[in-house]
């Protein structure tokens, strides 16, 4: 299939170097500790997250509840082989420094991340893939809290650290470029998260835009009339298991990144449900969708509402109900009203070149 | 070797049936309407947070607990008709969602309310109390919980099997067009199913934090999690699958939080392996396994998926 450069397509470009753009330019005129550069840190991460989520749930039909457990692999995997050799003796104060002694690159990490993440994907997908879709959901799930209680188990000590916390690993602070003195020269803590998200999340569109991704469409729609159109059913939806696996091991290695300490425990299922309610909140079956929705959740979380958590006044009046939690509330109450009444979520189905097409072509399907 | 096992046994068995209370809750509502409930946990999360706040405000215990069960009962009631209702002819990963939805609400307004802190369960008289068995020192609850499950258990089934309403819901459960064509008014069957699931899951919480003493916005998570793999494990859409199911997971599970010291007196292991770990993940890993062996679950029917 030959792309077309069309103005659409032009169009998307261009925001996205433009934002791109910004995003180094912010970073080195506003102060590093403003909130901006957390959001947009953990933004980037979750928006890979959330759209490898939405590569099964919302292209595929799979519903599955698997991404806290994938994310916990990759970000593990990532910790382990990237902590430096002298450090691990701290590290691994109970473990006599564990047994892995030495370190890989940081890319070369990620990407192994991401691999074994896969591999687990594979291996699991094998017989859970076969089940239908709710049995699917609780089986997936099951899996991510196998994962977690493994991953702390004493006996694995000297490896993963049993369920103490792994730590002092490269996070997003050692891209920024330092000179001699170890001044910051120019920051990239923000920016180069974004390009490894961004280009991972180029990847993942790939896919969806080949013959392989209208086979999962096809799949989503009516599985008993895509397999009748030859369409081998299993290994469609393990290849999408383990591409989507893949990335969100990727998202756990920047997980790790970005919080600069791993622990299994904290890698729950209500991970999974946050990252869930993003996609939904973005459209299942959006990329752009899942990527807004991420930066507007972490915005929201991390940053608008937390107002909302504190004692406010007006004119020496208390405003009642805010306190501690309340953000959470108001979050809960947005997101339910989002599932029952904006089924579609922000983007529906669209991406961002339709948004740029006219509206005929649009509600056509965008083809 | 019998007086090392039998403690866990007992605390087995006392966790299997407040798992079984839980468990049906889900298997019902999964028969007639298909849908994993996952908010189901939560609410038998919130009737402990309920109790805890009655409790406190100085009403007589009993009285307290009657509330408590008439306000679970209309909390499940109040879900259905506000976030699965509205969704009933949507694709059925939207009602899913809603339910994940429900959960997560559930659990930030308890965190709100609370303020994240471990609320302790008020102390009930005489099922607190410590009774000695053979080789085990245990709460009475430990010993009304299974009694009190079958009783609850038997009644439902008589309901099922031999009233108006239970006819209704197996009829629903099996074809859910075809019976509202019949004039059944699936509403109110839905209803009914919810309001009966919730008050299980109220009675349930009683005994379970009684036997815990602590409740939390989490604390719902894990018990659900497990009450909906013992339905599954017993056969979804069946209520003695679930039961039975209850029963083999809450012993399982028990049995191995004390396997270490179980096979450190039989003389196997010379150090402890730390398996007790193991527990929670034995029960998924249970899971994946009948879903791959038997879909259907120990009792459960066969299904037939027509094009």
């Amino acid at each position: 299939m030959k792309k077309k450069l069309d103005f659409p397509h032009i169009m998307t470009v261009v925001i996205i170097i433009a934002i791109y753009a910004a995003v180094f330019v912010a970073e080195q005129t506003i102060a590093p500790t403003s909130m901006l550069f957390t959001v947009l840190k953990k933004g980037a991460t979750y928006a890979l997250v959330a759209v490898s989520m939405n590569l099964l749930n919302g292209f595929t039909g799979i519903f599955s509840l698997g991404q806290a457990g994938f994310m916990l692999i990759g970000a593990y995997i990532f910790s382990i082989f990237t902590i430096p050799v002298e450090q691990r003796g701290i590290v691994y104060q109970y473990y006599n420094g564990g047994i892995i002694q030495f370190t890989l690159p940081v890319v070369i990490a990620m990407i192994l991340a991401g691999l074994v993440a896969a591999l687990f994907a594979f291996l699991i997908g094998l017989p859970v893939l076969r089940l239908k879709s709710d049995y699917l959901a609780i089986a997936t799930l099951g899996f991510a809290e196998i994962v977690r209680t493994i991953f702390q188990w004493d006996k694995l000590g000297p490896i993963t650290n049993g369920s103490n916390m792994l730590r002092l690993f490269p996070t997003f602070n050692d891209f920024n470029i330092r000179n001699a003195e170890g001044n910051v020269v120019v920051y990239l803590s923000t920016l180069v998260p974004m390009i490894i998200a961004g280009i991972c999340i180029g990847i993942i569109l790939l896919l969806i835009n080949s013959t392989y991704g209208r086979a999962l469409r096809a799949i989503k729609d009516d599985e008993i009339a895509a397999e009748a159109m030859g369409i081998h059913l299993a290994s469609h939806k393990q290849i999408a298991f383990c591409v989507s696996s893949f990335f969100a091991g990727v998202g756990g290695a920047m997980l790790a990144m970005y919080q600069t300490t791993v622990q299994a425990k904290s890698f729950t299922t209500a991970m999974t449900y946050e990252i869930l309610l993003i996609v939904v909140i973005g459209g299942l079956g959006s990329v752009t969708g899942s990527v807004l929705a991420s930066f507007l959740f972490v915005a929201c979380s991390e940053w608008w509402l937390r107002f909302l958590d504190q004692k406010q006044y007006i004119s020496g009046h208390e405003i009642p109900l805010l306190r501690n939690g309340f953000r959470l509330v108001v979050f809960s109450f947005i997101i339910m009203i989002v599932v029952l009444f904006f089924r579609q979520g922000i983007m529906g189905t669209k991406e961002l070149p339709d948004l740029f097409r006219k509206k005929k072509t649009a509600e056509g399907g965008a083809k | 070797m019998w007086n090392t096992i039998f403690p866990y046994l007992l605390s087995g068995i006392s966790v299997g049936g407040q798992y079984a209370l839980i468990a049906i809750g889900y298997t019902m509502v999964y028969g007639i309407l298909r849908l994993i409930n996952f908010a189901h946990g939560d609410v038998f999360m919130v009737a402990g947070i309920v109790m805890v706040y009655m409790a406190a405000s100085g009403l007589p215990l009993w009285l307290c607990i009657v509330l408590d069960l008439a306000a679970t009962a209309i909390i499940g009631f109040a879900i259905e008709r506000i976030a699965y209702k509205p969704l009933r002819t949507a694709p059925r990963m939207s009602i899913m969602i809603s339910a994940i939805g429900v959960s997560y609400t559930l659990q930030n307004l308890v965190l709100y309310i609370t303020g994240g802190l471990n609320q302790i369960y008020p102390k009930i008289p005489w099922i607190s109390d410590s009774i000695t068995i053979g080789s085990a020192t245990t709460k009475v609850v430990t010993v009304v919980t299974p009694i009190l499950t079958i009783l609850l258990v038997f009644a439902l089934v008589m309901l099922i099997n031999h009233t108006k309403v239970g006819m209704a819901m197996r009829a629903v459960s099996k074809d859910f067009e075809t019976s509202q064509l019949m004039g059944i008014n699936i509403n109110g069957v839905i209803s009914t199913t919810f309001v009966i699931g919730s008050f299980l899951a109220g009675v349930g919480s009683t005994l379970y934090f009684t036997n815990y003493t602590t409740v939390i916005q989490t604390s719902g998570a894990m018990p659900g999690l497990k009450a909906f793999v013992a339905a599954v494990f017993g056969g979804i859409g069946s209520v003695p699958g679930a039961v039975v199911g209850a029963f083999i997971i809450g012993i399982a599970e028990n049995i191995i939080k004390g396997l270490d010291i179980i096979l450190f007196k039989a003389g196997l292991i010379s150090k402890p392996m730390g398996l007790a770990i193991f527990s929670d993940a034995f029960t998924f890993a249970l899971l994946i396994i009948i879903l791959v062996v038997k879909p259907t679950g120990l009792f459960g029917e066969k299904s037939i998926d027509k094009v």
